[in-house]
């Protein structure tokens, strides 16, 4: 459990705390760049999976552990595992649209979906969305984490003003966003028309591509902010101090040294923006498309949503569901498998 | 030196104008009126009024019934972030103590059966997440809104870190002063978790308020309307209108963000670090 540090240790943004573990060995983010929870990697401090809590002493008592667990399991039950386990019944079924039942169609929905062009462009288009949001908020966020770690005068002034629009739900930022992609008032509208650029959003499917991904991005820059910063506050004096001496060129140092030294951070930034733009997007995107897919762009959790509610394609629906819990699954098993190796990378 | 320093100060005040400017241009341009905006376009200048806006938009009533106000969806953003936190906190805590603080049997198994949750946001099981609450008649009520949402891990693993950090010594001292496992849970671990729970109910209080789809799924009925959940329906009603609304809009997104905003700007301590330990 050494490796991912203690919650009990003070705010992980004050400076030059050293988060060095107990045998000397150096993990500079792993204390930031955690989603798991400590224990569930099975690692090198020999903490065993069989034993999920860790005490040397503990209560044995026949039933209270089963009550204390009881409300949050069945929560999970309810919520949780039925309606996956619906999810993954009902695609292979295909509903009656007038509610008689239901006939079993195998793997027939899988191939409509998969065959069906217009998801196919759903799926290009979901991809390209992922790629650059994710990219443009994670640079701007380091960028400024980077030159917010440098500075000292005016530190935790920036830093406040960097990370309150995390606070904003993705439709507010969606609707500020539309006001100033607005044909009439829009300020960002009239600079494009400036440039000579005809900004139609609603209309135009590269320009509703364009105002989504910007407001995106800025809506989950003071996420990447935080915990880019956190990891750089999280490397030892010492070692900057080393790293200062052997090196002149700041920009070098960057890349060399805490770069190298923020990987695992910025891995788990890098799953949590996929996931972002996969998911929690979706605000942004349905105040933009406003129930109107036709010629605008929309990422695949929003054609789950249209085919199941709007559509009422429940087989069809599911099935999206099914594909797209498989993606997920993947890149959170790539994601443990990853942090495991890299967070010992030393 | 001395001149890379002015340079990064110069990208910071950009990055600050980039995420500061939109939302201050939103609320002034939300102090003008509607035909003002329509014509002047955005806003940077108080445009004087202010009151009858917000007062419009908070007491007004609308949408397609005409019987919801802005301050009903208030209050019902205020019962859905209050309750998803508080929901979150009791459930989790509870969970944690008893798979830290007991041996039994299937202990494994319940925490495995609770980590799974994180591997599948609800955005993915939305339609069969719907028709459960169908059966269960749990459509357009509290219940129905806040309670789906506690069936995730994240809480649960955050105390089960913080309980686990607890020295061993507290434990062994309670038992030799005869302390059960309900005395030692309220008389030592609750008071030892505040700042935890602190940290926790901010996290857990923004992300509850901010709740755009389950809302939009759950409620047809607008009296549960919460605010994020409001805005499409401004924007809907707006599409045919000649001079739309711009300045309640505005107002409404003000409102709508206001109440997070200001809780993450007062405890930003507790906030950063609930976020950067928990994720979530």
């Amino acid at each position: 459990m050494s490796h991912a540090g203690h919650s009990s240790s003070p705010s992980p943004l004050t400076r030059g705390e050293v988060s060095a573990a107990d045998d000397g060995t150096l993990r500079p983010s792993a204390k930031a760049g955690r989603r798991w929870p400590a224990g569930w990697m099975t690692g090198s401090s020999g903490d065993r999976m069989d034993q999920a809590g860790a005490k040397r002493v503990q209560f044995s008592s026949p039933f209270l552990p089963y009550l204390f667990l009881a409300p949050q399991l069945a929560i999970i039950f309810i919520f949780f595992y039925w309606p996956s386990a619906q999810a993954i019944q009902s695609s292979f079924y295909l509903e009656d649209p007038f509610g008689f039942g239901s006939t079993f169609v195998g793997m027939s929905n899988y191939a409509d979906v998969l065959k069906s062009n217009e998801y196919l462009g759903i799926a290009r288009f979901t991809a390209v969305f992922t790629v650059l949001v994710t990219f443009f908020a994670l640079s701007i966020g380091l960028l400024l984490a980077v030159k917010a770690d440098g500075v000292i005068r005016g530190n935790s002034g920036y830093k406040t003003l960097l990370i309150w629009v995390y606070a904003i739900a993705p439709p507010v930022a969606g609707l500020i966003g539309m006001m100033f992609f607005d044909q009439h008032i829009g300020p960002i509208v009239k600079l494009a028309a400036w440039f000579g650029w005809d900004i139609k959003v609603g209309l135009d499917y590269f320009d509703t591509a364009f105002a989504m991904i910007v407001v995106s991005v800025w809506k989950q820059i003071p996420y990447n902010f935080i915990f880019f910063l956190s990891g750089l506050q999280g490397i030892p004096v010492s070692v900057r101090e080393a790293a200062a001496l052997d090196c002149r060129s700041g920009t070098r140092r960057f890349w060399t040294v805490v770069l190298p030294l923020l990987a695992p951070t910025a891995f788990f930034l890098l799953i949590i923006n996929v996931t972002y733009a996969l998911f929690e997007t979706f605000g942004v995107i349905d105040v933009m498309v406003k129930d109107k897919a036709a010629n605008n762009p929309i990422t695949l959790v929003y054609k789950v949503y249209m085919d199941g509610f709007r559509g009422n394609d429940l087989g069809g629906s599911s099935a999206q569901s099914v594909i797209l819990m498989a993606v997920v699954f993947v890149l959170t098993i790539f994601q443990f498998r990853f942090i495991e190796r890299r967070v010992h990378y030393n | 030196m001395h001149r890379t320093k002015i340079l990064d100060h110069v990208i910071l005040l950009i990055g600050v104008f980039i995420m500061v400017a939109p939302v201050v241009v939103a609320f002034m341009t939300s102090t003008h009126e509607a035909a003002d905006i329509h014509s002047n376009g955005l806003s940077l200048t108080w445009g004087g009024h202010f009151a009858e806006t917000y007062k419009a938009v908070l007491t007004r009533e609308g949408g397609f019934t005409g019987k919801i106000t802005g301050f009903n969806m208030m209050l019902n953003s205020m019962i859905l972030g209050l309750g998803f936190a508080a929901g979150k906190i009791v459930l989790s805590m509870l969970a944690a103590y008893a798979i830290v603080y007991f041996r039994f049997p299937l202990a494994t198994f319940a925490f495995w059966i609770i980590f799974t949750t994180l591997l599948l946001p609800l955005e993915v099981r939305i339609l069969p997440s719907y028709e459960v609450m169908n059966a269960l008649k749990l459509t357009n009520t509290y219940t129905g809104l806040i309670v789906p949402l506690l069936a995730s891990a994240t809480g649960t693993f955050y105390f089960r870190q913080f309980f686990k950090s607890v020295p061993d010594e507290l434990l062994e001292a309670a038992r030799i002063d005869g302390a059960g496992p309900f005395k030692f849970f309220i008389d030592v671990l609750v008071p030892l978790s505040r700042t935890t729970m602190a940290a926790i109910f901010i996290i857990m209080f923004v992300y509850g308020w901010n709740q755009y789809l389950w809302p939009t799924l759950m409620t047809t009925d607008e009296g549960f309307f919460t605010l994020v959940r409001g805005i499409k329906q401004i924007l809907l009603v707006w599409v045919g209108s000649n001079i739309p609304d711009y300045n309640e809009a505005f107002a409404l997104a003000i409102l709508a963000m206001l109440p997070p905003v200001m809780i993450v700007v007062i405890f930003q301590r507790w906030f950063i670090k609930g976020l950067t330990e928990s994720d979530k």
